[in-house]
């Protein structure tokens, strides 16, 4: 029997972005929270040492920051007719452990998904007619633009967001964004400054007639005192972000933002090393009654709460669901279910310059050091001829120029000994690349259920990912790699390589860790797993909190939209939830 | 669920009006004199030493050996629970216990000596209202002869003079309160001023080593003190834990999150009258040539580990104090500096300044010849002036960390 604890008013799954965000806002509106963190505590001068943090080979290579999959691995396959295998390591996407999650070891792209995102299936059929959407799951979020704009504005001044606005109330600002939805106020401090690379990039492109604009950054061009009054360190431009915690405290993360205060309430408690097994229901199943979980003394413990938020990374989350029986599981046969509906990733592909007599010096970066152009991203080019919807931003971002990992050369470079080494060091230097992040939207047959086969180290079913790149993103991607050849050709690189994605989906080399969906908001309680507060459809004292709620995966990097859905959720709960509890939509 | 969240709303509520309630009594002359106790407490920084709860059991490394703090709550066996008012004045005042015990001066009482009948009386009046706890405490682990109480007689006949303050007339009033704070209840001097042999303090806050830290100088001396801060600098100090000059870490950091913190603002700015009007100390002593090569070799592994959070001008940040300017690298002695780097330390993080950033470790990756040279570097920087460090400082320092 677990040892039963004294009832809180929230008990909360996961410390990680949302978890801080979520605890913050309860705790400030007088409820009382803890929070369960199946990983280790993390403090930046003692867990992020300045003096060896930039090791690349224990954190980017052996990835000592990550998930180990003895802790939680899932399977994978590409279509409902194969058998899943578990992932042996963590590969195309990196799941964070501890405290801080995945905010720990971001590259801290800080987008806001657009207007026409969350009204993704209103827009694309009035512009396009039904008929273009066939074979897509999409749908609205449930939520509005004007609804959640101050979400996305509490969250980019809580983090300091380095960027230029492109749209102030209707009115497009030069230098920033044109496509952008209308945005209430500036960003909180100005771009980071910009290397070559990406300042070649932004006048080619220009000159192309794109917009190109500085890539919003959570690595901070300036020194920044947010609105708890945490202070931030203005980014050394390391290079040493994606796979690394910042050791400077450049980085918005809920370390750099909101641990300091949050940590010193009297009506907050963390306990790290905790578990969560699973949200236990009321004999009714009609509301939550605690959790159960493992805590660092190995004891099984229930903790009780009038709120559960689940705030883990967005897969495990539906995991969470789908193991405490919360909501119909999703059948990919019938459509029906809403638990792992929409699972979405990210359509990707790159482009590689290697030129004569340049020198980017690569070693000045960030994960977010550089210039976007969006002419080619969502709905901001018109589809009407095109067999496809959805797009990508193009990115010109100097992330790294780490030794180990960051050794371009071209096509038809030996792998090994003197022609390799000497094309290594010719290449680090002299060659510059681009990359487009595409859109992935939800069909069918892409879903998340429970493993029938494989457990975890307490026996419970593993997650399976069933995904593949549908045929609507894979011709999205290719029109992209088109683009990116002419884009690519007036920079006169004696070399340019365009990669293109193939059908196929292949877990182990990396690609990107924004994984969506599973537990999406929406407005219908038959193709949604929460509504537009995020709180369960069936267990309204349940609030699902992630990437998890996603409709779809948009062209962009999802913290920022993670982000303004946690304060979004947070408001909702102090100001709704908290004077009146049930369910706050009814259908 | 819901009717018992509601109903939770509704006590936590209820208990808010409860504390309105308790604000207002604070009128009210009884509770007064049990609050005016508390605030004592906090000028006394009596947690600092005794606990969050008083019942002491904090080590405390002097070099004659270990004194762990006593009970000093209102228990009967083990804390103070029989004392009268009087026992408690004469352990403040003149460092003798009921029996005529005589207290090891750990306890300031040569400070405490100087504070008013009126506030020891409502001091009192608070440490009897806290709560009781049975904790007894292994007090005296000093090394022999320093573990005979009996040999404080002689240490209290030569450096003990409990002599009340007078006013000093030439003085404004602020300086006045500025001066009973300072010489007095917060006792700045137990870690800012010399130690002579016997561990008496000197009569200057000129700045002192204590437990492996050098309490950096107080006066105005413009290098090694704090003559470079205006009075609202060593307030935001002192209420903030942090200022444009420095940021409070290692055992100021306790001063400041159970004392300074606390004080009402009106004591603030009398302390930082008195202690701007000190007269500057004759500072740490020469400095180094420019041309020094250790100096030179410090200024390299300043660029690679240093410079990315203190900046090369040695400015510092919004968040990273600056160097340039902080009397904590300037002082005589480099202890406190040399800690820093191999030890690290964390700011105090306070209401108003709520980061509280930390200086990470470099032990791992700076050997001590590196330390002594970077600091030697810091130290004769950017306006800076002191003298070298060597590497046996830095060794020390490590082996004792």
């Amino acid at each position: 029997m677990a040892k039963l604890l004294p009832k809180r008013d929230a008990v909360i799954i996961g410390l990680g972005w949302t978890g801080s965000i979520l605890a913050q806002q309860l705790t400030d509106a007088g409820l009382n929270v803890v929070a369960l963190e199946r990983g280790p505590w993390r403090d930046t001068a003692t867990d992020f040492n300045i003096a060896y943090m930039q090791d690349e080979l224990r954190y980017a290579i052996r990835k000592d920051l990550f998930l180990k999959p003895s802790v939680e691995a899932m399977t994978m396959r590409n279509a409902m007719d194969q058998t899943a295998l578990p992932m042996r390591d963590y590969g195309s996407f990196l799941p964070g452990d501890g405290v801080g999650g995945a905010g720990v070891h971001w590259n801290g792209h800080t987008w806001r998904f657009w207007d026409s995102d969350f009204s993704i299936k209103s827009h694309l059929t009035q512009r396009y007619g039904a008929k273009k959407l066939q074979g897509l799951t999409l749908q609205d979020w449930g939520v509005t633009w004007n609804e959640i704009e101050k979400s996305f504005d509490k969250f980019e001044y809580l983090c300091g967001i380095s960027g230029k606005a492109g749209n102030l109330g209707g009115q497009v600002q030069p230098g920033g964004n044109p496509f952008e939805s209308a945005r209430s106020r500036e960003y909180p401090t100005p771009p980071m400054k910009m290397s070559y690379a990406p300042t070649l990039f932004a006048q080619t492109v220009a000159q192309q007639g794109f917009h190109p604009f500085p890539t919003p950054s959570a690595n901070l061009s300036t020194s920044y005192v947010n609105p708890l009054g945490v202070r931030m360190g203005q980014c050394t431009y390391c290079g040493f972000c994606e796979r690394f915690a910042c050791g400077n405290y450049s980085k918005a993360s809920a370390q750099t933002t909101i641990l300091p205060v949050l940590m010193k309430k009297p009506n907050f408690e963390l306990r790290t090393e905790s578990e969560v097994l699973k949200i236990n229901l009321h004999s009714d199943g009609k509301m939550a009654k605690s959790v159960t979980y493992i805590g660092d003394d190995g004891i099984e413990y229930e903790q009780p709460g009038d709120i559960v938020l689940v705030c883990a990374y967005g897969l495990m989350n539906v995991r969470m669901l789908l193991l405490s029986k919360i909501g119909q599981p999703y059948d990919p046969v019938s459509g029906k279910g809403t638990i792992g509906r929409n699972y979405c990733y990210q359509t990707s592909s790159a482009a590689r310059m290697f030129f004569d007599g340049k020198h980017f010096n690569p070693f000045i970066g960030s994960g977010t050091l550089g210039q976007t152009m969006d002419d080619f991203n969502g709905d901001a080019f018109d589809h009407s001829a095109l067999d496809f919807v959805g797009g990508a931003g193009i990115n010109c971002v100097v992330t790294n120029g780490r030794p180990i990992g960051n050794r371009p050369t071209p096509p038809g470079t030996p792998r090994w000994g003197a022609k390799w080494k000497q094309a290594t060091v010719d290449g680090y230097n002299s060659s510059m690349g681009f990359s487009s992040q595409g859109s992935s939207y939800p069909v069918r047959e892409n879903y998340l259920d429970l493993d029938p086969t494989y457990t975890d180290r307490h026996g419970r079913p593993l997650l399976r990912v069933t995904f593949d790149f549908p045929e609507n993103d894979l011709r999205m991607s290719h029109y992209l790699s088109d683009q990116m050849e002419k884009i690519a050709k007036p920079f006169g690189a004696k070399v340019t390589t365009v990669s293109r994605i193939k059908k196929g989906w292949d877990s182990v080399p990396y690609q990107s860790t924004h994984n969506t969906g599973g537990a999406v908001m929406g407005s219908d309680p038959t193709t949604s797993a929460v509504n537009k507060y995020l709180q369960s459809w069936d267990v309204p004292n349940v609030f699902v909190v992630g990437a998890s709620a996603f409709a779809h995966n948009a062209g962009m990097n999802p913290t920022g939209t993670v982000g303004a859905l946690a304060f979004w959720t947070a408001d909702a709960i102090t100001k709704q939830y908290i004077k009146s509890p049930g369910a706050l939509v009814h259908t | 669920m819901s009717s018992s969240l509601i109903s939770r709303s509704g006590s936590r509520l209820r208990s808010l009006m409860a504390f309105a309630t308790v604000a207002l009594l604070t009128a009210s002359p009884a509770f007064a004199a049990s609050n005016a106790g508390k605030y004592q407490a906090v000028l006394g920084d009596c947690e600092g030493c005794h606990g969050k709860n008083l019942a002491g059991g904090v080590a405390l490394e002097t070099p004659f050996g270990k004194l762990v703090t006593p009970n000093i709550t209102p228990d009967r066996e083990t804390g103070i629970g029989t004392y009268s008012l009087e026992d408690f004045r004469k352990a403040m005042t003149q460092g003798v216990g009921p029996g005529g015990k005589l207290l090891y001066p750990a306890m300031p009482y040569p400070y405490y000596a100087r504070m008013r009948d009126g506030d020891i009386a409502v001091l009192w009046s608070y440490i009897r209202s806290v709560k009781p706890v049975k904790q007894a405490q292994n007090v005296n682990q000093l090394r022999f002869p320093f573990n005979i109480r009996f040999a404080m007689h002689g240490w209290n006949l030569l450096y003990f003079q409990p002599t009340a303050l007078a006013p000093d007339s030439a003085k404004s009033a602020v300086w006045n309160r500025g001066r009973y704070l300072v010489e007095g209840a917060a006792h700045c001097g137990a870690c800012h001023a010399p130690k002579n042999f016997l561990g008496a303090d000197k009569p200057v806050l000129t700045g002192g080593l204590l437990q492996g830290w050098y309490a950096p100088d107080l006066t105005g001396n413009k290098v090694s003190g704090i003559g470079n801060w205006s009075g609202d600098d060593i307030v935001d100090y002192l209420k903030t834990g942090r200022n444009a000059h420095s940021i409070a870490s290692g055992p100021m950091a306790d001063v400041v999150e159970n004392s300074t913190m606390n004080m009402a603002g009106g004591d603030l700015v009398a302390i930082a009258t008195y202690l701007a009007d000190l007269p500057p100390s004759g500072g740490p002593g020469g400095g180094v040539d420019r041309r020094d090569m250790q100096l030179q070799a410090g200024a390299r592994v300043y660029r690679m580990n240093c410079a990315a959070c203190h900046g090369l001008d040695g400015k510092g940040s919004a968040i990273f104090p600056p160097l340039a300017g902080n009397a904590n690298v300037t002082q005589a002695l480099a202890d406190t500096a040399a800690r820093m780097v191999v030890a690290g330390s964390k700011a105090v993080a306070t209401p108003a300044a709520p980061t509280g950033p930390a200086m990470p470790s470099f032990a791992w990756k700076l050997d001590d010849a590196q330390v002594a040279n970077v600091l030697t570097y810091i130290r004769n920087n950017w306006g800076n002036s002191a003298p070298a460090v060597e590497a046996a400082v830095v060794e020390r320092v490590r082996a004792e960390k």
